[in-house]
């Protein structure tokens, strides 16, 4: 019997999906101060983590500082749920150190849905989004499939893997979304005929264990930090965790990677079961024993998954191999000869908006007022979901607002800029995954200053309070202090000063020099500096001494990058009109001409990274939008 | 492209190349001056009013040698072609040292210009009205077809090579420490240590100093299509070089033998830059110097890729022309019968058996008939597909040179970083930059390279 709508509330802002992306996207929103609703298929799944239990690492773990500088949730959400943090990348530069917590996935579950619960203005309800509600070539609203007729202003789709999804193990498929949860069968079909192209992506997870079963003795420990860190840059040192939870180290073998050898007719990886593409970065255990056949042992990682449970994540093991050979697999392995398998992995298939119909604000081009963001856009990780919901989130809030002026993060801004550019420039053939070697300003992003690039914007959005914002224009002015400070003083060659150099195997003063030259120094830390200069005159927190060493050390390297970025803004400056039309300039190569009406670039910058647009293409082009506007002045 | 060309200090010989004693290097940007100035010892630009023109000299700042006595034009913005900051170095070296001072702008911070940039910018900030848009776009398509063409054709295959092998070894080097960021956990890649990238970034600068050197020796043959003019001792072969080049540069009497050098000049034939190699004749003869003119001149032959053959339409073919006509069969040539303002004695059928009459053409070199006709035939003859890569050699080369150059400076400064102390990321940095601009010379330059080493070469992920 067909389902009977009925006219639900109306909104400002609609978010579909309450994984991590339409988290923050639904946060951001009603936080700017709009009526905004959050849709999920299940309740008990906001925020849940369907595969590792973990959050950051490199470039990712920047992604969480700059969500946490706009005003976002995610890394306030991880620093209350986390059972273990390490700093990876230590003996490295400033640019490439990353911050990565093992979660508690439950306790992350709940402490975000209670922080959507608490927040004015956020209503969160259990429901699918079946249809779009159209105006014309705008979107208005969506239907569930209990017949709500819901209406906004604008609209975020945020479906993770849930689209039409598929779970494969072995010989077994059925429809299903992530971790047995409902999947999303209607809203695929109604957005292609909104006319937007979608396409069939691919990722798994491992299977768990019951940590009760696992032999650690055979293993190696891989224990927290003990030095302080977190997320947020509003979480106090105070609340450090103590107790953090361990993970190990373990490896596959010869025997583990026999058994995946003689069983690759079953594995649907390779019996043409799995149609979607699946990453490069993230291969299940039967693609990394087929492509790299010469090497003898790979990595595994137990990871807990929570405080309160005896689930374990084996990180490496991502496969869709029959239940059966997983249990041999998981046994060929030291310390899980005895291992009970609690849940098998599977590999998932699921539908993906091709990204490259997305401007930067994340809207769609052909529908208006309908933004993706996340999983759905043809990324992998939590952390990338989430910087897309906290764009998509702003840019649906402003829309909803009647504010005409986007927000955009360029590729000089933040990592979520370089992945939002990625995405809507070139597409993505497998699912995306932030590198550092994405960035090609990265000694700029870094996680250190994720804060003096993005608290400014996240307090004239809204999103950052007042007393937060107070605290970084402090920390900013306390910073520059210290540096004017170290800029002026001078250190005068003396036994003592001396005496220090050699014994640190640095060359010894002849003449004075400023303090910062001497902190330039790659021996010389802040700490060995103030034996030979007086203290500044109020305390200093760590994170402005880490500022200052940064700026001071590293500042060659900054201001080479900064000429590059400065240079960068200008051709971010001039702007390609909306309404351009591409087949009325002459001279074109034609696979420029294809391209640029595909992607529809919105500056020259943007124009110069779309593959196939040559020089001589920017120049005509440059010119063509010269001659319009001389024109327009003209007329 | 990267996005940041649009703002760049640009250079270019804005004279055709060979043509006149003078040619001019012309510099757009806000760092025109700067850039001038590092290879100017003369006034501080700086502090010269605008549309001034001052003498000095060009020096190249690392071997301190002058390259060239110089008059350098100021012009600053806006009143100037581009509307942005200009300056014309006008040399009088000829070809060798213009390309020398251009050479040292493009490895002091200047850009080679595209194929009609001087005029875009023009256009693009204002200098140009608006009816001529269209013929700026046309100018740059025309232009850039033949330019990357060219680029592409006129890449040598072991240059080409060579710098593939570099870039090789680079981007190990970069997948590596890419790895070692990006999957700090992952144990079956050895960690890039300075000490290693110190090692590979040496190896690999001496590569490329080296291609350097070769480059530099090189460079003179590599410009202008070789044209070799041959023909028996006093037929009017000097003459009718005085004519191309519209000089007297070599010696011409009526006594055979008397030029005694090989001459190299460059002319610019319609469009056509040509590097003359005059010749002393061939013919047998005891007279020792002019003996090492003949073996040059068959060298010469061999040498070239286009000979004018100079015969005497007033005497009938000798042995000596006959030799020649053999000589050459094989090769592009044109026949040129010379003294026509003489009598005729030379037999016009025997010689159209072997020679297609197009590419006969009769002139006087003494009354300059039909110079026209041959600078005609000579067009024709390169834009008709010969070789018309020829015609921009001179830029690419200039291009790759500097790229090199740039390549050069950026393992400099990976080695300087290591030896500041610097940790092996932001060392990368620089070492990432020189696998880009060496990318640039061979046409790949894509980000996706490293992504694709990196993930065929290591086995990573969760």
């Amino acid at each position: 019997m067909q389902v009977r709508e009925y006219d639900a509330q109306d909104y400002d802002v609609i978010v579909v999906g309450a994984g991590h992306a339409g988290c923050e996207a639904a946060l951001a929103a009603a936080r700017m101060g709009n009526e905004t609703l959050l849709l999920t298929i299940n309740l008990d799944m906001v925020a849940f983590m369907p595969c590792n239990p973990s959050v950051g690492g490199p470039a990712k773990g920047i992604v969480v500082r700059e969500i946490d500088a706009l005003g976002g949730e995610m890394g306030r959400n991880i620093d209350k749920t986390y059972i273990q943090m390490r700093m990876l990348n230590t003996g490295k530069g400033p640019a490439v150190r990353a911050l990565r917590a093992q979660a508690d996935k439950h306790a992350y579950h709940r402490a975000m849905k209670d922080t959507i619960e608490r927040t004015p203005h956020l209503t969160l309800r259990q429901g699918i989004a079946d249809r779009l509600l159209m105006d014309g070539d705008a979107c208005v609203g969506i239907v569930t499939n209990t017949g709500a007729r819901y209406h906004a202003k604008s609209v975020v789709l945020a479906a993770g893997t849930a689209s039409r999804g598929k779970i494969i193990i072995g010989e077994l498929q059925y429809s299903s979304g992530p971790n047995n949860s409902q999947p999303s069968n209607y809203l695929s079909e109604d957005l292609m005929k909104q006319g937007l192209k979608l396409r069939r992506f691919k990722t798994g997870t491992p299977p768990r264990v019951d940590g009760t079963t696992i032999d650690y003795s055979a293993t190696e420990e891989q224990p927290g930090d003990a030095d302080v860190n977190h997320f947020s840059y509003t979480t106090s040192d105070s609340i450090y965790l103590k107790d953090q939870i361990s993970c190990w180290l373990t490896y596959t073998n010869p025997a583990t990677h026999k058994i995946i050898r003689d069983n690759l007719d079953r594995a649907p990886m390779f019996s043409g079961l799995i149609k979607g593409v699946g990453p490069r970065y993230c291969p299940s255990i039967e693609d990394k024993i087929v492509r790299f056949a010469d090497k003898d042992r790979h990595q595994l990682f137990l990871e807990p998954e929570g405080r309160d449970t005896e689930e374990w994540y084996v990180q490496g093991l991502s496969t869709s191999m029959p239940e059966e050979v997983q249990q041999r697999i998981l046994h060929s392995i030291a310390g899980l000869e005895n291992a009970q398998m609690m849940r098998p992995g599977y590999a998932i298939e699921y539908d993906v908006v091709e990204p490259w119909q997305l401007r930067p604000t994340l809207e769609t081009k052909v529908v208006k007022n309908l933004f993706t963001a996340g999983q759905m856009n043809g990324t992998s990780g939590y952390e990338e979901a989430a910087g897309q919901g906290i764009l998509a989130g702003i840019n649906a809030g402003l829309r909803a607002l009647g504010k005409t002026e986007p927000f955009i993060l360029k590729r000089s801004d933040a990592y979520i800029g370089v992945m939002v550019d990625d995405l809507v420039t070139k597409g993505t053939n497998e699912p995306y995954r932030l590198l550092t070697s994405r960035a090609e300003y990265r000694l700029i992003l870094r996680h250190d200053n994720a804060d003096l690039r993005l608290t400014e914007r996240g307090h004239d959005l809204g999103m950052i309070s007042d007393e937060r914002y107070q605290a970084f224009l402090a920390k900013k002015a306390a910073i520059q202090a210290e540096l004017d400070r170290l800029g002026t003083y001078r250190i005068k060659p003396n036994d003592q000063v001396n005496a220090f150099l050699t014994a640190k195997g640095t060359a010894p003063l002849k003449d004075g020099v400023l303090a910062s030259d001497f902190l330039k120094r790659p021996e010389i830390s802040y700490q060995d500096l103030l034996q030979f200069i007086p203290a500044a005159p109020e305390t200093l927190d760590r994170r402005v001494i880490e500022q200052v060493e940064i700026q001071i050390k590293y500042a060659g390297y900054i201001k080479k990058a900064e000429d590059r970025v400065a240079k960068l803004k200008r051709m971010e400056a001039k702007k390609i009109p909306a309404n351009i039309d591409y087949d009325a300039i002459n001279g074109l190569a034609t696979e420029a001409h294809q391209k640029l009406k595909q992607i529809q670039p919105e500056t020259l910058a943007q124009a110069t990274r779309i593959s196939g647009v040559n020089p001589a293409d920017i120049a005509i082009l440059s010119v063509y939008i010269e001659q319009g506007r001389i024109a327009k002045v003209q007329g | 492209m990267t996005e940041t060309t649009e703002f760049d200090t640009i250079a270019a010989i804005s004279t055709p190349p060979g043509e006149g004693a003078i040619s001019i290097v012309r510099l757009s940007g806000e760092q025109a001056l700067t850039v001038a100035q590092q290879i100017f010892k003369g006034k501080a630009l700086s502090q010269c009013a605008s549309h001034t023109i001052n003498y000095g000299h060009v020096v190249d700042p690392q071997t301190q040698n002058v390259v060239d006595e110089v008059m350098v034009s100021v012009l600053k913005a806006p009143k100037t072609y581009t509307r942005e900051d200009m300056v014309e170095i006008n040399t009088h070296g000829g070809i060798v040292a213009t390309n020398h001072v251009l050479q040292l702008l493009l490895s002091h911070g200047a850009r080679l210009a595209e194929p009609g940039e001087f005029t875009k910018r023009a256009f693009l900030n204002g200098r140009i009205d608006l009816t001529q848009a269209e013929s700026v776009m046309d100018l740059i398509r025309a232009k850039t077809d033949r330019a990357m063409q060219v680029a592409v054709n006129q890449l040598d295959g072991n240059l080409s090579h060579l710098i593939k092998n570099i870039r090789q070894e680079i981007l190990d080097a970069l997948a590596q420490v890419e790895v070692n960021i990006d999957y700090p956990e992952y144990d079956a890649v050895e960690t890039m240590t300075t000490k290693m990238l110190l090692e590979k970034a040496t190896t690999v600068r001496k590569q490329v100093q080296q291609l350097l050197a070769t480059a530099n020796q090189g460079k003179v043959l590599r410009e202008g299509l070789a044209t070799a003019i041959v023909g028996r001792p006093n037929v009017g072969k000097s003459s009718l070089l005085n004519h191309l080049l519209h000089e007297d540069k070599a010696i011409v009497t009526d006594v055979a033998g008397t030029t005694r050098d090989v001459i190299e000049e460059y002319v610019n034939v319609r469009d056509v830059p040509l590097k003359l190699v005059d010749t002393a004749g061939i013919r047998d003869t005891d007279d020792k110097v002019e003996k090492i003119g003949v073996e040059r001149s068959r060298q010469a032959i061999t040498a070239a890729d286009l000979v004018l053959l100079v015969l005497n339409n007033s005497e009938p073919l000798t042995a000596e022309d006959q030799e020649l006509l053999n000589l050459t069969a094989n090769k592009k040539r044109i026949v040129i019968l010379n003294k026509t303002d003489l009598p005729v004695q030379l037999d016009d059928a025997a010689l159209k058996q072997k020679v297609p009459a197009d590419d006969v053409i009769a002139i006087s070199a003494l009354t300059t008939n039909g110079i026209d006709q041959l600078e005609g035939r000579i067009a024709q003859l390169f834009w008709g597909g010969i070789d018309n890569s020829q015609s921009t050699t001179l830029v690419s080369n200039a291009r790759q040179i500097g790229l090199l150059h740039q390549a050069d400076q950026a393992l400099g400064d990976v080695l300087q970083g290591i030896a500041d102390g610097m940790p092996v990321d932001l060392v990368q940095i620089d070492m990432t930059r020189a696998w880009d601009l060496l990318g640039e010379i061979t046409g790949d330059s894509y980000q996706d390279e490293l992504l694709n080493q990196l993930f065929s070469q290591f086995c990573l992920g969760k």
